[in-house]
């Protein structure tokens, strides 16, 4: 994968609240991700995994609370686009390439020389040789794939991952394994909901447990990691 | 500038979609033509009633036709969720808004100078000396029409029974539009030396304020 170009970033989440209506998805959920962790968030559908990953992204507004991005002194940084973000939804345009995919993406970010950044990504993802067809005539793997890609493309200190390898046939799931090693090792923060225990919740340096929007179980204050991972797939 | 930079890439990206399929322009030509020829067998109008109602009836094809075009506006982007990626990607939301507004203007647009020929030979109105006018008119109406309908189209995207919703909000909304087009395109087909610039003027007052309301409250309306 891509040598690292970014500065080690964790992510601190302080006494999160998210409301739709009356229901709480998460209620004052707090929780301090160093930089360079690997975490795994499990716990049943509902349980609030996909709103705090959301919300780690931005993409959600927390009802009460605030997250931050912190460096490894853990201070608070300012950073405009800090996250990758790769969820089930591959999140890139059926009706374009994979190449016109990712410059769009790259233009869009602002990434200087975007043709020689989606050209090495495509490269990096094995999709070098299919960069001109359309998205929409790739196999489920082939389209996370480009989802990868369009998450690495601005180098992000973290990595989101919301059911990223759900669906994906087996040699799929190890590819994907291979890559989140790789971004593991390379010193990215990673945070991802998994279902089921695999090849890929087994990269976890940390397990965290949800249930019905708080944090019940982690590793991190002496919960088992395997029991943990066990909810994965509840 | 880095949302005029990401507005015409996010432009190119809604153009090249739309050209590579023609889904929208498609089906919004065929559904005005389909309109206008009803409504001609239908009244079988003369020259005089063609000029004195025929700027209702088209604009009144336009509308329904927008309100076609612009249901897939959002909706396509939740089929894949590249919506989120783009609020990810973008610095300033309200890119994304400009970026399809400018975009159902000019299918729109496109739209209506395809049929005006078809419209000015079925009922027989004159169409030539007014072009100009009739061009500017149409720009008018549709960049208000695309406004509205683009910000409802957010907004009905992310609702339960969203097909029929964006029908509902959107029409009454653009009554306003629909009567200050069509009496201006009325005086134009009529052959008045006199351009309605109280219409015109009412439809870029429209347009100038519907788009500073969705500068100020569009990031609210991509929210989860």
């Amino acid at each position: 994968m891509t040598p690292p170009s970014f500065s080690p970033t964790g992510i601190r989440f302080e006494n999160i609240d998210k409301r739709y209506g009356g229901l709480y998805a998460l209620r004052r959920v707090s929780l301090e991700i160093a930089a360079g962790e690997c975490v795994v968030f499990a716990g049943r559908n509902g349980s609030g995994k996909t709103t705090l990953l959301r919300i780690a992204a931005r993409l959600a507004r927390p009802s009460g609370g605030s997250v931050s991005f912190v460096n490894s002194r853990a201070e608070k940084v300012e950073t405009l686009l800090p996250a990758g973000f790769v969820a089930h939804a591959t999140m890139v345009y059926d009706e374009l390439t994979a190449e016109e995919n990712l410059l769009l993406f790259a233009r869009l970010q602002g990434i200087a020389e975007p043709a020689e950044r989606a050209a090495k990504l495509l490269r990096e993802v094995g999709l070098e040789e299919r960069r001109k067809s359309l998205v929409r005539t790739f196999s489920r793997g082939m389209r996370q794939r480009v989802a990868i890609a369009r998450a690495l493309l601005n180098q992000p200190a973290v990595l989101l991952l919301d059911e990223p390898a759900t669906g994906l046939d087996p040699q799929g799931v190890n590819w994907f394994a291979e890559t989140i090693r790789g971004l593991r090792d390379s010193g990215r923060t990673i945070l991802m909901s998994l279902h089921g225990e695999s090849e890929v919740s087994n990269l976890a340096t940390r397990a965290i447990q949800l249930d019905s929007g708080s944090v019940v179980a982690d590793t991190r204050t002496g919960a088992n990691f395997r029991s943990i991972l066990s909810f994965a797939g509840a | 500038m880095a949302l005029l930079s990401n507005t015409a890439v996010l432009l190119g990206k809604e153009l090249r979609t739309e050209f590579r399929s023609r889904e929208l322009l498609t089906t919004t030509t065929v559904f005005v033509l389909i309109v206008i020829v009803l409504f001609s067998f239908s009244f079988d109008p003369t020259s005089a009633e063609s000029r004195r109602f025929g700027a209702g009836l088209l604009w009144l094809a336009f509308l329904f036709a927008a309100s076609l075009m612009l249901q897939p506006c959002f909706l396509r982007e939740q089929t894949s969720d590249t919506l989120s990626a783009l609020r990810l990607s973008v610095s300033d939301p309200f890119a994304i808004f400009l970026a399809k507004l400018v975009a159902n203007t000019l299918f729109l647009l496109l739209t209506e100078l395809m049929l005006l020929p078809v419209f000015a030979v079925m009922y027989n109105v004159p169409v030539l000396a007014t072009l100009h006018w009739l061009i500017l008119v149409f720009f008018l109406g549709s960049l208000g029409v695309s406004i509205a309908g683009t910000a409802l189209s957010a907004i009905s995207a992310q609702a339960r029974m969203r097909e029929l919703l964006l029908p509902l909000l959107l029409l009454p909304l653009l009554t306003p539009i629909l009567v200050a087009s069509t009496e201006v395109t009325a005086a134009l087909f009529g052959g008045s030396p006199y351009v309605q610039w109280k219409g015109l003027g009412f439809l870029a007052v429209f347009d100038v304020a519907f788009l500073t309301t969705l500068w100020l409250l569009g990031e609210y309306l991509l929210e989860e």
